[in-house]
């Protein structure tokens, strides 16, 4: 290490006084490394993607805050009668019968992927970085949920859970017995009646994530580990998993905004309802519906909009400390 | 399990819910012209407005005249049957008024109903289909429609007084032309009821007595399927409308009476009665499952439209079509039974006021909506959906089946005659996350105390901001 850092001195030394000189004869113009016609394809290249961002994702993003202080039905111009102040969320807080629901199931869904489905989709993914035989066979088995939309792997297990016509039921005998389960009916089952469902989806997709993360790990890491008689366990906890951190918070972050940005399974099911209420099918009965209460709607979207807040600056912070 | 039906089903509920992007049969209009309405609701959740949004027809030579030159539909007619009918009636229209071009965009029924405000506010087509009842009225009153007296008047000879009423707004003018219309009614099938020796129960008793020895003959009384969340809304007016009369439930409806009123709670004691006949799973079940429990002959009755006999087409056979019949809702021994109140929801026609090419295509709308008021062309669309029956007195009955007389019939007997509780009230206290969810917390434990729920209802309306 030590050689080729003394090397680089001199080398810079020497070219210093070239440097100089550059500057000096520029010095009459505004120095720049940059072209005119580069500078005005950077100008074009980071304006228009932010002006787009702005117009697209910031504009309704300050909006929507706006639009929740009123009650305006999207109908007609919004009017000063339209301002209600914050009885939009003074409502959710208080009265709504459907909020505080929403918010927990919400909460389950981030705790069970994050407890159960995300672990699993680690563990598949360790499992199937092993020499296996039928190794691509199963990685193709548990990634191939992954490339149906969400809405389709709802009216798959809309179907599955169907209560007298459904796989479920009649492979378990209850439709003949008359014990009918009511997987999407009943309001205490259905929301981890969804929960498997969307697992079924989310654990491939946490595989093949992690499965790419583990192949960019120095195999002379491992070798070094059990070299010095480490475990398998022992190998992954305390050699595997640090070198794996940039990947683990992406699995983290991918997994909370999986869990906020829930929506179609329930929406699917039963348009969430009966005990599959979320923030996000929230908003759209409020405010994409034929209720049109928009402003109602957008005093929801923004308290998502401060919750997912939370795994967004995460991630940035790390990402940019990465750079940094 | 495991037959071909299965695959069946798969389609068609894709179908129902509208895989197929609609804008690809159509033009899509580049127009930046967006409102921060319009941005809102595309960078919210993307293609449902944009569905709606991407319509606008063809641009061709301007006419004044009626025939010919071009007309655009919005149409929530997305299921095969009637699909296919509205085809039918268009390319009849185009044929007869001089070669006049029909761009249809059909957009799925709950999509549909779900934009309707931003469509209408948007870039509608000419003419549009909707529901008759207080969500027409909405509209028209919003300036978001076209008053049409002058189709009217020049087709109201062929309806009788009932629809005349049905179609104004609340200015007095007309806003809508009625096309077909289904009574709700408890459909059974007349070979299961024959073989075990079944009457048709006239009283609540006799009801109640019915389901009883159903449920002892290894049958689920009363087919429910509330997954979808409006099923029950149809139990829910009838009791009403038998237990407190049409003044009552009207004025509920619209906020004028108290959720918590006794006789709301009447009225899901008195439902709590024939809670414990229903199919199992009735939250889980769509309403499509349910209607297959009656036509597999598993349950006996179900409280439904005349529109269940297009899933019995669609699922079994014709055989079984012909098996389908109904009876009215029971009366419960109140002054209001001789009311014969019942839901018989009318469809209708209505033109837009912001369809951007509805000014060169006003003569060709107004064409359009004479046409759909002829028997005739309501025969077509029947023959491919006879699960509604035409409006128009000239239509020809000869070949109505005897349920299709018995519906018309009911309906003509009926003195009162409600929309159906989502076109009778205001779409966010019938919704998903209001009247449904509480529709289903109901069915969910219905021997429970109901003022807990009444008190919930009448929190949620008291909530909701003035609808003017």
């Amino acid at each position: 290490m030590a050689s080729p850092a003394t090397s680089a001195v001199p080398a810079r030394a020497s070219k210093a006084p070239e440097a100089g000189a550059l500057v000096a004869t520029r010095r009459r113009r505004r120095y720049s490394l940059l072209t005119r016609p580069d500078r005005l394809l950077i100008i074009l290249m980071v304006g228009i993607p932010l002006a787009l961002d702005l117009a697209f994702v910031w504009g309704p993003t300050v909006a929507s805050i706006l639009l929740s202080f009123t009650d305006w039905s999207g109908i007609g111009q919004v009017t000063a009668q339209n301002i209600v102040g914050v009885k939009n969320y003074k409502t959710l807080f208080t009265g709504y019968a459907f909020f505080w629901p929403a918010v927990e199931h919400n909460l389950i869904w981030l705790a069970f992927l994050a407890f159960i489905a995300t672990p699993i989709g680690m563990l598949l993914a360790v499992l199937l970085d092993r020499e296996l035989s039928g190794k691509r066979f199963y990685q193709s088995v548990f990634f191939l949920p992954v490339v149906l939309p969400l809405v389709v792997v709802g009216f798959i297990w809309e179907l599955q859970y169907a209560p007298s016509d459904g796989f479920i039921n009649n492979a378990f005998g209850l439709v003949k017995s008359g014990k009918i389960i009511d997987w999407l009916g009943n309001p205490n089952l259905n929301i981890y009646a969804a929960l498997v469902a969307t697992s079924w989806r989310h654990i491939g997709y946490i595989m093949v994530l992690y499965l790419a993360g583990l192949k960019s790990v120095d195999p002379s890491l491992r070798e070094a580990a059990k070299v010095d008689g480490a475990t398998e366990v022992q190998t992954f906890f305390n050699v595997v998993l640090p070198v794996m951190a940039p990947i683990n918070v992406i699995i983290v972050v991918v997994t909370a905004i999986e869990a906020l940005r829930a929506f179609d399974l329930a929406f699917i099911f039963n348009h969430g309802t009966n005990g599959l209420e979320l923030l996000s099918t929230l908003i759209t009965n409020n405010s994409i519906s034929e209720a049109s209460l928009i402003g109602f709607g957008s005093a929801i979207a923004v308290i998502l909009l401060v919750i997912s807040l939370g795994p967004i600056v995460l991630f940035l912070s790390r990402a940019m400390r990465a750079q940094a | 399990m495991g037959d071909s039906r299965d695959a069946m089903k798969v389609r068609r509920a894709l179908e129902a819910r509208r895989l197929e992007l609609p804008f690809l049969e159509t033009d899509l209009p580049l127009n930046l012209d967006l409102s921060r309405r319009d941005i809102l609701k595309i960078a919210g959740y993307g293609s449902l407005a944009a569905f709606i949004a991407a319509c606008g027809g063809t641009t061709t030579t301007t006419t004044g005249s009626t025939t010919g030159g071009t007309l655009s539909i919005g149409s929530y007619q997305s299921d095969p049957s009637v699909k296919a009918g509205l085809k039918d009636i268009v390319d009849a229209f185009t044929a007869a008024n001089g070669g006049t071009k029909v761009n249809v965009n059909t957009v799925s029924h709950n999509t549909f109903q779900d934009s309707i405000n931003s469509y209408l506010q948007g870039t509608p087509q000419d003419v549009f289909t909707w529901f008759s009842g207080h969500r027409m009225r909405f509209f028209a009153d919003k300036g978001l429609c076209s008053p049409i007296d002058d189709v009217w008047d020049a087709v109201k000879s062929n309806y009788t007084d009932a629809f005349a009423t049905a179609v104004k707004g609340n200015d007095g003018h007309v806003y809508a032309v009625p096309t077909d219309y289904y009574p709700w009614a408890v459909f059974y099938r007349k070979d299961v009821f024959a073989a075990k020796g079944y009457t048709v129960p006239t009283n609540w008793d006799d009801f109640k007595a019915l389901c009883a020895k159903m449920k002892m003959d290894g049958l689920a009384p009363i087919a429910m399927g509330q997954n979808d969340g409006w099923p029950a809304q149809g139990t829910f007016d009838i009791i009403n409308l038998r237990l407190n009369g049409y003044d009552f439930h009207t004025r509920l409806l619209v906020g004028q009476e108290k959720w918590t009123d006794s006789k709301v709670t009447a009225v899901f004691k008195k439902w709590a009665e024939i809670t414990q006949y229903y199919s199992a799973a009735p939250n889980g079940t769509t309403w499509q499952q349910a209607a297959d429990k009656l036509l597999r002959k598993q349950a006996g009755m179900y409280v439904l439209g005349l529109f269940v006999s297009d899933e019995f087409k669609a699922t079994g056979s014709q055989a079984d079509v012909d098996q389908l019949d109904f009876f009215p809702f029971p009366n419960l021994g109140t002054s209001f039974d001789a009311e014969k109140a019942l839901d018989a929801p009318i469809d209708v026609y209505m033109m837009s006021k912001k369809s951007p090419t509805l000014s060169k295509d006003r003569g060709q709308a107004a064409a359009f909506l004479k046409f759909m008021a002829t028997g005739a062309a309501q025969g077509m669309f029947f023959k491919q959906a006879p699960g509604s029956i035409p409006t128009a007195n000239d239509a020809d009955i000869s070949g109505y089946t005897l349920l299709q007389k018995k519906a018309q019939q009911i309906v003509s007997a009926a003195g009162k005659i409600t929309q159906y509780f989502d076109r009778d009230s205001r779409p966010d206290f019938a919704g998903a996350n209001g009247m449904q969810s509480f529709l289903k917390s109901f069915i969910a434990s219905p021997q429970s105390d109901p003022t807990t729920l009444q008190t919930k209802m009448q929190q949620f309306w008291d909530s909701l901001p003035a609808e003017a």
